[in-house]
C-alpha cells in the first residue's frame, strides 16, 4: 500500500519537474523548486514508514530546513531584478 | 491498531492532497495562481502525512520528529511563498490578464 502511495508522489514530481523545465519566467521555476522541496519531505516520510529505519526522518527535517532557507534566498533574489517578458 | 489506521488514513488524504497541488502547478495560467495552488495543497498535504507518520509510531523517536517536522513546514512553507510572490511581484512579472484586482500595485502607488 506504502509502495502505491509512494508511486503517486513520484507522479506529483514529476509534474514538479515538468513544470520547472517548461515555467516561462524565472519565478515559475523557483514556486516549482519550493514545492518540491517540501514533496521531498513527504517523500521522505513515506520511506520511514517502508523501511522502518529512523534516519529518513532526519533527512526530512534537515530537508525542510535547507527548503526554507533557499525559498527565502531566491525570493530576496527575485526581488532585486527585472524579468521582461 | 486503531490509531494506525487513522494514521494510514491521515497518509492517504495527505497524498492525494500532494497530487491535486502539483496538478494545480501544471493547470494554472499565472505565477501566482500557481503559486496559490501549490503552496496551499503541498503544505497541508505534506503536514497531514507527517501527523499520520506521528498517528502510527505514537510518542517513539520517530513519531515526535514527524510532529517536529510537521509543525515546522506548517510555519515555514507559507512564509517563503510569500516571500516568493512578494519577491515576482517587485521583480515585474506580469499578472494574467484575466485578473481582475490588483491591490498590492495599487497600495504601493498610494505610499
Amino acid at each position: 500500500m506504502i509502495t502505491v502511495l509512494i508511486y503517486i508522489l513520484v507522479l506529483s514530481v514529476a509534474l514538479c519537474i515538468y513544470r520547472m523545465g517548461r515555467g516561462p519566467t524565472p519565478p515559475d521555476r523557483a514556486v516549482a523548486l519550493d514545492i518540491l522541496g517540501t514533496l521531498m519531505v513527504g517523500f521522505c516520510a513515506l520511506l520511514a514508514i517502508l523501511t522502518e529505519k529512523d534516519f529518513y526522518i532526519n533527512i526530512a527535517i534537515s530537508w525542510a530546513l535547507l527548503s526554507y532557507v533557499g525559498t527565502i534566498a531566491l525570493g530576496k533574489f527575485l526581488e532585486n531584478r527585472g524579468f521582461d517578458e | 491498531m486503531f490509531w494506525d489506521t487513522v494514521g494510514y488514513i491521515f497518509i492517504v488524504v495527505g497524498v492525494v492532497f500532494d497530487l491535486l497541488g502539483c496538478v494545480g502547478l501544471v493547470r494554472l495560467p499565472d505565477v501566482y495562481n500557481r503559486l496559490q495552488a501549490a503552496t496551499k495543497c503541498v503544505t497541508l498535504g505534506t503536514a497531514f502525512l507527517l501527523f499520520g507518520v506521528f498517528f502510527i509510531y505514537g510518542f517513539s523517536a520517530l513519531g515526535i520528529k514527524a510532529l517536529l517536522c510537521a509543525l515546522f513546514v506548517l510555519i515555514s512553507s507559507p512564509t517563503g511563498a510569500h516571500a516568493l510572490a512578494r519577491g515576482s511581484h517587485k521583480g515585474g512579472v506580469k499578472l494574467w490578464e484575466g485578473s481582475v484586482i490588483d491591490l498590492y500595485a495599487e497600495d504601493s502607488e498610494n505610499k
